[in-house]
């Protein structure tokens, strides 16, 4: 964290995987599906808001923890601003599928096994916030919702990745199979969509490390 | 033995025919939209927005710098 915070390198790095996604997700032959047509170029774009989600939400936990194995609050405050970007991610996740969904399935929601659990799974984390907010005293508030935290993380797995493949999906790869086996045979796609996922992450921590700084300011004038 | 021949010719020939039909994808994509170049200007504006993201990003982190700064010279 402390690298991220620091350095501008990575930065860089964010914006090159970007400009490349766009190009190369644009004029990169895909594979020509019926239903999807053109529209499966949206993979690199909806997917890597889930896997920034994901992502997000997995340091968040690890600052969790660390919280409350340190007491110290600035992990707190990493935590909180991950979680927050995270639902940043997944909110987008889910209007930009809801978009797609649309066109491809027909509606916008479709009580599919993935969208209701990324609901709940958004809705959980809604929770963490407002609980947040609810509380006055830093360390009071930090302990509770890093346990919290972890709770959520733990339900956020099976809610996922587990609970959506035990029943029939419209989203590839559910419904007994494992993962990517949709998108494994096709290494156009993949070219892109492992740089967008790491592009959007990038992004996703940049945002992060911003409202994290201005917390910490925050903090400090609080202190005064 | 005919047989065994006819039974060769057709296997050829619908083999043939599959190799037709993939060749002319009955999927529809945005061929003529990408044929017209029109797909040049969806990329440039996109771009041109994720330019303009990635300023302003900076532009906070440059504010935010000289924010911390002008805090830790008053403490």
């Amino acid at each position: 964290m402390k690298y991220l915070l620091n350095s501008k390198s990575w930065k860089w790095v964010s914006i090159g995987l970007l400009t490349y996604t766009v190009i190369g997700g644009f004029f990169l032959p895909v594979p020509r599906l019926p239903i999807l047509n053109e529209t499966i170029r949206i993979l690199h774009f909806h997917v890597p808001m889930w896997f920034g989600m994901i992502i997000m939400f997995a340091i968040s936990f690890v600052y969790a923890v660390k919280y409350l194995s340190t007491k110290e609050l600035k992990y707190d405050l990493y935590a909180k601003e991950m979680v927050s970007v995270g639902i940043m991610f997944g909110m987008l996740g889910i209007f930009s599928g809801m978009v797609w969904a649309n066109f491809t399935w027909g509606e916008p929601w479709s009580n599919d096994p993935k969208q209701n659990a990324s609901a709940i799974a958004l809705l959980m984390y809604f929770a963490l916030l407002i609980l947040r907010g609810s509380l006055n005293d830093d360390h009071q508030k930090a302990r509770i919702t890093s346990v919290y935290n972890i709770f959520a993380f733990a339900i956020l797995i099976p809610l996922l990745f587990v609970l959506p493949r035990m029943t029939d999906s419209l989203h590839p790869g559910n419904g007994g199979n494992p993962g990517f086996n949709a998108y494994d045979l096709d290494s156009n796609l993949r070219i892109v969509f492992y740089p967008a996922v790491l592009g959007w992450t990038l992004l996703g921590l940049w945002i992060a490390t911003l409202k994290i700084k201005l917390s910490m300011l925050q903090m400090i004038l609080d202190d005064k | 033995m005919i047989n065994n021949r006819l039974k060769l010719i057709l296997l050829a020939g619908f083999s043939l025919l599959q190799l037709v039909a993939f060749g002319q994808s009955p999927v529809e994509m945005a061929d003529n939209f990408r044929g017209e170049g029109k797909i040049y200007v969806v990329v440039m504006v996109i771009l041109t927005l994720l330019a303009g993201i990635f300023w302003t990003l900076f532009r906070f982190d440059r504010k935010l710098k000289e924010l911390e700064k002008e805090i830790e010279s008053k403490k």
